[in-house]
């Protein structure tokens, strides 16, 4: 007979209960993981939705994400004419705030040329934009339905289509408009005295500037190389999507990586303490017990063996409980929370882990008791 | 079992206490004898002594034919095992594992010396018919009266057919009609299992049911006459 199981057994409701609020710690470690994973992915998200190679930014910046970058629009037109580039496109970034439904919707407006690198990466509803001005295709996180008809700017915009998991790295629901679109929104939302001059052609700037252009290579090509040779232009830098995903992944996100990196040590080990202190609790509640085993001629291995497997069981449902309860519940997060089968099993391990070195502490109580007090009332 | 010259101190120079002083007696099989003592004798730690569970400072205990303490120094290894196969025990209040139903509490010492478990089910049973409790085969500790309690108890300290029975406080819990029950039980099973059975007690109404009685003072065995004894 297994007296770990019997002894759970007897006790059920309240192992249970222990089970249930070890789980409920455990999936907030869970959740922590997942929130930075989906904070990483976020992140990635925007600078992977083009599908892109190389990244043509302002000389001497790390942009368009990491840094402000701005750069005039018919560079793209040099650019696509690179050997080895097969396709390029000129793209835009601003955050825009937009009245929706008697409230301020925060949207991440991006500014593409139609046919070219940089659209939405799917369509899960709706089309596509055909038109050259006021379509849009909006991210559901955002809110907008299809149909729908919503101010940027000075202009409306009809969302024609809807796509899936495009936010920026501060959560900011992604839209997809034409280019000159967005360039006559950053004109609209321009303050009034640079208004003035960009309309009188004094301001030294113009409206087709853009934030990026992002080029596709042929397979073979080397992103490296086809970069080097950008760069040696004037004002202009390079970067390659690897490096971009890098940059964007550093920076952007280090500093929570680093807070939530801590929090969820934390967490580990608030739970790794808690383990220990609900095993030796358990132990010391048995030491009656465990002095008549000794007495009658238990092993000390049977007993280190009991109070083993019930840390280890304590572990595995607590971690079942607590990963169900995350996976159930992770998509009604206000952020992404992406949870990965490696990420659950790497964790499981770690409580594991956890869970058969808390139980030292029960295991030496135990060994510590003397059989003799088995005997006497 | 024989002890010879068995003593036992706690503690040195001025802290020093004589628990144990130069105790010798011996218990023939089917023995039921009786340690008394006022509190502090050393009757506990006799018991502890003999129950391999205390290591003397001194003497000689021979169990079952077999040399296992010999000038304070255990003979063998693995006192458990020796606990397990010669020596049952009996406490005062019954010290049943309460998560385990009546069948498996003596079931497990069975186990625990390597008996199957399915073969160590049924010898519990059989046990447990014979102390006439077998109708609570399957009752928790919690749920069994103290006399039923009492008897899976006795049950578990008979399971591996040990050689001495150890008994610490046996009848305190319970009323004097069920103690000469538990008293007369032991005696019948001293002579069907051909144990010894030693049992500290201060219980008077149980005293005519021994055969022996010795009385310790301050570590002391006085001099009980064993041809004063009834066997």
């Amino acid at each position: 007979m297994n007296l770990a199981y019997r002894d759970i057994r007897h006790n059920l409701g309240r192992f249970l209960l222990t089970c249930l609020g070890l789980g409920l710690l455990l999936g907030v470690v869970l959740a922590m993981i997942g929130i930075y994973r989906g904070l990483v992915a976020d992140a990635l998200t925007i600078a992977r939705a083009p599908a892109v190679d190389l990244w043509v930014v302002e000389a001497n910046t790390r942009g368009p994400f990491a840094e402000a970058s701005r750069i005039p629009g018919d560079i793209r037109e040099a650019v696509a004419r690179i050997a080895d580039v097969t396709a390029a496109g000129s793209i835009t970034y601003q955050t825009v705030e937009a009245e929706h439904q008697g409230g301020k919707l925060r949207l991440y407006v991006i500014g593409y040329e139609l046919t070219r690198p940089g659209g939405p990466p799917e369509i899960a509803e709706g089309r596509e934009i055909a038109r050259s001005h006021y379509e849009m295709v909006a991210d559901r996180s955002s809110g907008l339905t299809l149909s729908e008809r919503i101010q940027l700017g000075r202009k409306t915009f009809t969302v024609v289509g809807l796509t899936q998991h495009q936010v920026n790295s501060g959560g900011d629901p992604a839209v997809y408009i034409t280019l000159s679109d967005a360039q006559k929104l950053q004109f609209d939302l321009a303050p009034p005295a640079a208004r003035v001059q960009l309309a009188r052609g004094t301001g030294g700037a113009n409206l087709d500037t853009v934030n990026a252009v992002v080029a596709r290579l042929h397979p073979n090509a080397s992103a490296s190389a086809t970069a080097a040779t950008i760069r040696r232009w004037k004002h202009l830098a390079a970067i390659t999507q690897e490096e971009q995903e890098l940059i964007l992944s550093r920076s952007l996100v280090d500093r929570a990586r680093r807070q939530i990196g801590l929090f969820t040590s934390l967490l580990l080990v608030v739970s790794a303490v808690i383990i220990a202190l609900i095993i030796y609790t358990m132990t010391m509640e048995k030491l009656k017990q465990i002095a008549t085993l000794k007495l009658i001629g238990a092993p000390d291995r049977t007993i280190i063996g009991m109070i083993v497997q019930q840390a280890l069981a304590l572990g595995l449902i607590g971690f079942v409980i607590g990963a169900t309860l995350i996976v159930n519940i992770k998509d009604y997060f206000p952020r992404r929370v992406v949870l990965e089968p490696d990420n659950v099993a790497v964790l499981g391990l770690i409580v594991f882990a956890v869970c058969l070195l808390s139980s030292g502490l029960g295991v030496r109580a135990a060994l510590r008791v003397d059989p003799a007090t088995a005997l006497g009332g | 079992m024989r002890l010879e010259g068995i003593s036992k101190h706690f503690g040195e120079g001025e802290t020093r206490v004589d628990a144990l002083r130069e105790v010798s007696l011996e218990v023939f099989p089917r023995q039921v004898v009786a340690l008394l003592g006022p509190s502090g004798s050393g009757k506990t730690t006799l018991l502890n002594v003999i129950g391999c569970i205390l290591d003397p400072s001194a003497g000689s205990m021979e169990l079952d034919g077999e040399l296992v303490l010999h000038d304070g120094q255990w003979q063998r290894g693995d006192l458990r095992r020796l606990r397990l196969d010669k020596i049952g025990f009996i406490f005062q209040f019954h010290n049943l594992l309460p998560f385990l139903d009546a069948t498996d509490n003596v079931a497990v010492v069975l186990q625990l010396a390597g008996v199957d478990i399915m073969a160590a089910r049924k010898r519990a049973g059989e046990l447990l018919n014979d102390l006439e409790v077998g109708h609570r085969e399957h009752a928790m500790p919690a749920k069994l009266s103290g006399g039923e309690a009492q008897r899976v108890a006795i049950a578990r300290a008979l399971a591996n057919n040990p050689r001495i029975i150890l008994a610490d406080e046996p009848t305190a819990a319970l009323d004097s009609k069920r103690a000469g029950i538990v008293m007369d039980l032991l005696r019948k099973l001293a002579v069907e299992h051909d144990a010894a059975i030693i049992a500290v007690t201060h219980d008077e109404k149980i005293f005519d049911r021994f055969d022996r009685i010795f009385q310790l003072r301050d570590g002391r065995l006085d001099g009980s006459d064993p041809t004063d004894s009834m066997i």
